[in-house]
C-alpha cells in the first residue's frame, strides 16, 4: 500500500487530518517516479523542484486553512506532454519540439495548479498524440503495469500508467479518436473524454483541431469528476470553448441508474470483440439492469464509415497544424541546406518520426485540389452523419454503452508493421469525437488478467449522465482498488 | 492606332485595418519602427498550442468598408486555412477566407478624365498579413534571411475587383477613388510607400468585342500608383506584341521592376501554389445579424463622390476646388469649417487647396492637424476680404499663424501689418513711386492702362504690402489725369 492507493477524497482528508503533509505525500510520489517508473516510462521529465514547492505552499495553505478548498489541494498529478507547461520543456513525443519551452502553459493545467494540484511532471504519448499503443514516441516505451511485455494503450499512454501505477492521483491526456479511453481501459483507470469545447484546448499542441479534447484519468469515477470540475468551462483564449453548464456530476455519482434509458449500439457489438472482453461487458449489463436500468439495443447506422472519414479529416488537419513545426523556430534544425525547400523538407524529416509523416502525407493528398471533393468534403458530410446518428439515437436513450476496445492491452511490437490494424484500435472510441459527444472509459472487470474499460457515451454536454452511469458500473465491480503489482497472471476476478 | 486587342484588367488590393489591435491575439497593428520581433505573443508566433481568437473590430470595419463598396454581406461566413511554408508566415498557413467571405457583389464609381466608371467588386475578406524577411543582400544568393514577425497577423483586408477596367490609366483612378473611401471611413492610412497598401493586377488581351478571357497574368510588386500606370501599360505592350506576332500570352506571376521598368516571369501556372484551403478549425463561423448590419450600414459616412457633390453645389465650387477638398473627410470638414467660422465658400477655398495646403505638404502635416485652426483661416479671410490686409500680407500672415497657430489678428497688429487706407500716408507713398517710375507714368497717360498696374506695385512695394491697393489706384487715377 502507498498513500497514492487512496482516492483524491481519501487524500484530502489526510491532508486535511495533518496525517500526512503534501510535501510528505509528493516525496513518497516523486520516489515511484524514479524507482516503479523506471521500468515502466511513464514520465519524459519530472519537475521535482517545482513540485515540492508547490507542494509546500499547498501545506502552508491546508495550515492556514487560506480558504483553497479544492479538492486538489496539495494532490500529486502529472500532464501528457502535448499539454504545454510554461518554463518546462514541452515535446509532444517528438524530436522536433525538442528543446521548446513555452512560455504560457496550456489553460487546464493553469486550472489544476490554481487548484493546488502539484504537478510532477510530463507523461510520455505518442508523437503529437498520433497512435494507440504509445509505440510512437520519439523518446521511449512506456509498458503497461498490467504486464510490461503489452502496450498502455494511446497516445496519452503515460497518463493512464502513472495513474495506474500509483505515481500520481490523476492525470491529465487528450483524446482526439480514443486517446485517454483506449489507454485507461488498457491500464485499469478511469478516462473521460468531455464534450467538444467543454475544456478550453489553448496550451494543447494540436492535432486534430476539431477533434481534440483535454480529459482527466483518475482511479475513480469520483477523482475524475473532481479533476473535470477543475479544468472545465469556457477559455476566452479557446473560440472553440463553451460556457454550457457542466451540471451536478457530484450528484450523478450518487444517482444510481433506476429508470435510466441504455442504450446498446449494435454496430458496436457486431464487430470482432475478444471474447473476454465480451464477457465483462454482458455481465455488466446485466448488473446495470439488475440496478434498474433500461437496456435496448440501438442503431448508429454510419459507425462502418466513421473510421474512415476520421483517417481523412484528422490527417487533414494534421498537416495544418504540424506546418510550423519548419525547423525555424524549434527543433534539431537544418544544417545547411542548398534552399529554403531542402531545408524544411531535412528539418521535417529529422524531426518527424514515421507514423507522424504518414499522417502529414495523408492529409496533404485529401486536401490537394481536385482530390478535396472526393475526399475531404466527403468525410465531411460522413461526419455530420455519424453526429445525427448520435443526435437521433439520444432522442430513445439517454446513454450507450459499449466494451471501449474490443481487446484488451496488445503486445508491445504487435501491431507496429500493421498501421490499420491499429487504426482499427479505435473503432468503438472515434465516432465520439466526430460527433463532440460526452464519453468515458471505467474499469469493469479483467481479462486474462488485463483490465477492461467500458464506455459510455452520453449526448453532447451531458458529461454528468456518463458520471452516472460509470458511478454505478465501478461500484458494482469493486476493483479500483485492486492495483497493477502482483496481480499480472490473476484469473479474471469478474 | 487602335489596337485590336482590348485590355481586361482586374486590381486586388491588400488594405492593413486600423485597429488597435492584431486579427487574432493582443499585439499592437501599428509596428512601423519597433524593434524587430518586439511586437509578438506566443500566438502571432505561431508558438504550438496556442489559439487565434478574432479581433472583433477587425470584423466591424471589413463590413462597413463592404457597405460602403456597395457590397451584399451574407448572413453566414467562416474563416480558412490557406497553407504554404514561407519563413514569413509563422504557423505554415495563413488565415484567410475561400468560399464564404465576409462580402460579395460591390461597385466603385470613380472618374477618369472626367468620365464616369464603375467596376464590380468581386468581395472584400478578411484575412492576417505575414511578418517580413529582409535578406542578407539579393534574395538569390543571400546566405541569410533574418525573420521579422511584428507585422505578422495584423489584420489585412483583401478587396478583389472585377476585371472591369479596360484601359491601364483606369487603374490608378480606380486605386485612387478605393483609397479614397478607405480614408474616409477610417479603416486604413492609404500608405502605399510604407506597404499598409498594396496592390496586385490582372491583366489579360482580348480581341476587341470578345467575350472570352485571354491568359490571365497577374503583376505584383506595384508600390505606388506611377508604377502601376506604368506597370500596366508595359504588360499591355508587351501581350499585344506577342499577340499581334500569332504568340500566345502564357498564364503566370510577373513581377515589376521598377529599376528596369519592365514586368519580370516570377511563376509559371505549372509552379502555382497549392494552398489546400479548408475551414479553420479553432475559429467558429461567423453569423453576421441583419440588425449589425443595418446598424453599420446607418453609421456610414458621406463618402467621397457624394462629398464631392455636394461641396459643388452646396458652395459652388469649382469641380477641381470640390475634388482637392473632398480628398479626405477631414479637409471637407476643415473647409466647411472655415465657411461655417464665416469665411466665404470661394475665397475658403482658395486659402485652403493653394496657401495653406502647400505649407501643410511642405512640412508633412494634414490639413486639419496643422496649427491653423479653422476659424483662425476664417479670421485671416475675412480680413482679406474686408480690406484690412491686403493678400500679399495675409499670406506673410498665414506663414506665421502655421508655425504659431496664433490669432491673425493678433499678428497683423504685433508686426504692424495692417492695411495702410491714411490718405496722406498713400500720398506720401504715390508722389515717391510717380517720382522714380516717370516711364510709367507717361505711358499710362498716353493711354497704356497696363502701366498703371506697375505704378500701383510701385507703391506697394515701397508701403511692404501694407498699402490698400483699390486706395493707390485711385488715388494714381487723380494724379495722372489723361486728356
Ligand atoms: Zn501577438
Amino acid at each position: 500500500m502507498t498513500l497514492l492507493d487512496r482516492s483524491i477524497v481519501e487524500l484530502g482528508r489526510g491532508l486535511r487530518t495533518g496525517e500526512f503533509s503534501s510535501v510528505e505525500l509528493t516525496e513518497s510520489a516523486l520516489a515511484d517516479t524514479r524507482t516503479v517508473d523506471g521500468e515502466l516510462g511513464a514520465f519524459l521529465r519530472t519537475t521535482a523542484e517545482a513540485a515540492m514547492a508547490q507542494a509546500a505552499k499547498a501545506d502552508r495553505q491546508l495550515a492556514e486553512d487560506t480558504g483553497n478548498r479544492s479538492p486538489l489541494l496539495g494532490i500529486p498529478v502529472a500532464y501528457k506532454d502535448v499539454l504545454c507547461t510554461k518554463g518546462v520543456e514541452t515535446t509532444a513525443g517528438s524530436r522536433i519540439l525538442t528543446g521548446f519551452i513555452p512560455p504560457y502553459s496550456a489553460t487546464a493545467i493553469e486550472r489544476m495548479e490554481a487548484a493546488g494540484a502539484v504537478g510532477l511532471g510530463k507523461l510520455n504519448c505518442d508523437e503529437f498524440a498520433m497512435g494507440s499503443s504509445n509505440e510512437n514516441s520519439a523518446f521511449q516505451t512506456t509498458r503497461n503495469p498490467w504486464a510490461t511485455d503489452r502496450v498502455p494503450g494511446g497516445s496519452s499512454g503515460g497518463s493512464a500508467v502513472a495513474v495506474a501505477a500509483r505515481m500520481v492521483s490523476a492525470a491529465l491526456g487528450t483524446d482526439t479518436g480514443g486517446s485517454i479511453r483506449l489507454p485507461a481501459s488498457f491500464c485499469g483507470v478511469v478516462g473521460v473524454k468531455p464534450s467538444y469545447g467543454r475544456v478550453s484546448r489553448y496550451g494543447l499542441i494540436a492535432f486534430a483541431s476539431s477533434l481534440d479534447q483535454v480529459g482527466p484519468l483518475t482511479k475513480t469515477v469520483e477523482d475524475a469528476a473532481l479533476v473535470l470540475e477543475v479544468i472545465a468551462g469556457l477559455d476566452a483564449r479557446d473560440s472553440t470553448s463553451s460556457s454550457a453548464p457542466l451540471g451536478d456530476l457530484r450528484g450523478a455519482l450518487k444517482a444510481g441508474v433506476s429508470g435510466l434509458r441504455v442504450g446498446i449500439p449494435k454496430e458496436y457489438l457486431s464487430m470482432e470483440i475478444e471474447p473476454g472482453v465480451r464477457d465483462v461487458f454482458d455481465i455488466s449489463v446485466s448488473r446495470l439492469e439488475a440496478a434498474g436500468a433500461r437496456l435496448s439495443e440501438v442503431s448508429l447506422p454510419s459507425t462502418e464509415y466513421a473510421l474512415a472519414a476520421y483517417y481523412v479529416i484528422a490527417p487533414a488537419e494534421v498537416s495544418s497544424n504540424l506546418a510550423r513545426m519548419d525547423g525555424v523556430r524549434f527543433g534539431p534544425g537544418f544544417g545547411s541546406a542548398p534552399n529554403l525547400m531542402a531545408a524544411y523538407e531535412s528539418a521535417r524529416h529529422l524531426g518527424f518520426g514515421p507514423e507522424v509523416r504518414r499522417r502529414i502525407a495523408l492529409g496533404t493528398y485529401v486536401l490537394s485540389s481536385g482530390y478535396y471533393d472526393a475526399y475531404y468534403l466527403r468525410a465531411q458530410k460522413v461526419r455530420t452523419l455519424v453526429s445525427q446518428d448520435f443526435e437521433q439515437v439520444f432522442k430513445e436513450v439517454d446513454c450507450l454503452i459499449s466494451p471501449t476496445a474490443p481487446t484488451t492491452a496488445f503486445r508491445i511490437g504487435e501491431r507496429l508493421a500493421d498501421p490499420l490494424a491499429m487504426y482499427a484500435t479505435d473503432l468503438l472510441t472515434l465516432p465520439a469525437n466526430l460527433a463532440g459527444v460526452s464519453g468515458m472509459s471505467v474499469p469493469a472487470g479483467f481479462a486474462g488478467g488485463l483490465p477492461v474499460g467500458l464506455q459510455v457515451l452520453a449526448p453532447y454536454m451531458g458529461e454528468a449522465t456518463c458520471f452516472q452511469v460509470a458511478a454505478t458500473i465501478e461500484e458494482m465491480a469493486q476493483i479500483w482498488q485492486i492495483r497493477p503489482a502482483g496481480h499480472a497472471n490473476l484469473e479474471s476476478p469478474v | 492606332m487602335t489596337s485590336i486587342w482590348e485590355p481586361v484588367i482586374g486590381l486586388e488590393v491588400h488594405a492593413q485595418l486600423l485597429t488597435a489591435s492584431k486579427m487574432f491575439c493582443g499585439c499592437r497593428a501599428q509596428y512601423l519602427g519597433m524593434a524587430p520581433n518586439s511586437n509578438t505573443c506566443p500566438v502571432c508566433l505561431g508558438l504550438p498550442g496556442t489559439l487565434p481568437v478574432i479581433n472583433q473590430v477587425a470584423v466591424q470595419l471589413t463590413i462597413r468598408t463592404a457597405l460602403a463598396l456597395n457590397c451584399e454581406i451574407p448572413e453566414f461566413s467562416k474563416f480558412d486555412r490557406k497553407n504554404y511554408f514561407y519563413p514569413d508566415l509563422p504557423k505554415g498557413y495563413q488565415i484567410s477566407q475561400f468560399d464564404l467571405p465576409l462580402s460579395l457583389n460591390g461597385l466603385l464609381e470613380f472618374e477618369v478624365e472626367g468620365r464616369l466608371v464603375r467596376a464590380g467588386i468581386t468581395r472584400v475578406h478578411l484575412e492576417e498579413d505575414a511578418g517580413t524577411l529582409h535578406h542578407a543582400g539579393e534574395i538569390q544568393n543571400a546566405s541569410f534571411s533574418l525573420v521579422d514577425l511584428n507585422r505578422a497577423g495584423v489584420p489585412l483586408m483583401e478587396i478583389v475587383g472585377e476585371p472591369d477596367l479596360r484601359h491601364p490609366v483606369e487603374a490608378p483612378a480606380y486605386l485612387a477613388a478605393l483609397r479614397r473611401t478607405l480614408i474616409y471611413l477610417g479603416v486604413n492610412d492609404g500608405n502605399m510607400e510604407d506597404g499598409s497598401l498594396r496592390c496586385d493586377a490582372n491583366v489579360s488581351l482580348r480581341r476587341t468585342g470578345a467575350s472570352e478571357l485571354g491568359a490571365k497574368v497577374e503583376v505584383k510588386n506595384m508600390n505606388s500608383f506611377r508604377s502601376i500606370q506604368r506597370a500596366l501599360d508595359f504588360e499591355v505592350a508587351r501581350q499585344t506584341e506577342l499577340l499581334d506576332q500569332g504568340q500566345s500570352v502564357a498564364q503566370e506571376t510577373r513581377g515589376w521592376s521598377e529599376l528596369e521598368q519592365v514586368t519580370v516571369s516570377q511563376r509559371s501556372k505549372e509552379e502555382a501554389q497549392e494552398y489546400r484551403y479548408f475551414p479553420e478549425p479553432d475559429l467558429p463561423p461567423l453569423v453576421i445579424s441583419r440588425a449589425y448590419v443595418a446598424e453599420l450600414r446607418a453609421a456610414l459616412p458621406e463618402l467621397p463622390m457624394a462629398t464631392r457633390r455636394r461641396l459643388r453645389e452646396q458652395y459652388a465650387l469649382s469641380e477641381e476646388q470640390a475634388r482637392l477638398i473632398s480628398e479626405t473627410a477631414l479637409d471637407a470638414a476643415y473647409f466647411e469649417s472655415v465657411v461655417a467660422a464665416g469665411a466665404p465658400p470661394a475665397a475658403a477655398a482658395n486659402w485652403q487647396v493653394q496657401n495653406l495646403q502647400a505649407l501643410c505638404n511642405a512640412a508633412h502635416i494634414s490639413v486639419s492637424g496643422c496649427p491653423v485652426r479653422p476659424e483662425l483661416l476664417a479670421e485671416l479671410i475675412t480680413m482679406v476680404v474686408t480690406d484690412q490686409v491686403s493678400g500679399a500680407v495675409a499670406k506673410e500672415v498665414l506663414a506665421e499663424v502655421f508655425e504659431t497657430g496664433a490669432r491673425p489678428s493678433a499678428v497683423v497688429l504685433a508686426r504692424g501689418l495692417g492695411q495702410v487706407s491714411d490718405t496722406a500716408e498713400l500720398e506720401r507713398l504715390v508722389a515717391e513711386a510717380l517720382a522714380a517710375n516717370q516711364k510709367a507714368s507717361a505711358d499710362y497717360q498716353g493711354g497704356n492702362d497696363r502701366a498703371l498696374g506697375s505704378l500701383v506695385g510701385a507703391v506697394m512695394a515701397l508701403s511692404r504690402g501694407k498699402a490698400n491697393p483699390k486706395a493707390v489706384g485711385q488715388l494714381l487715377r487723380d494724379r495722372l489725369p489723361r486728356k
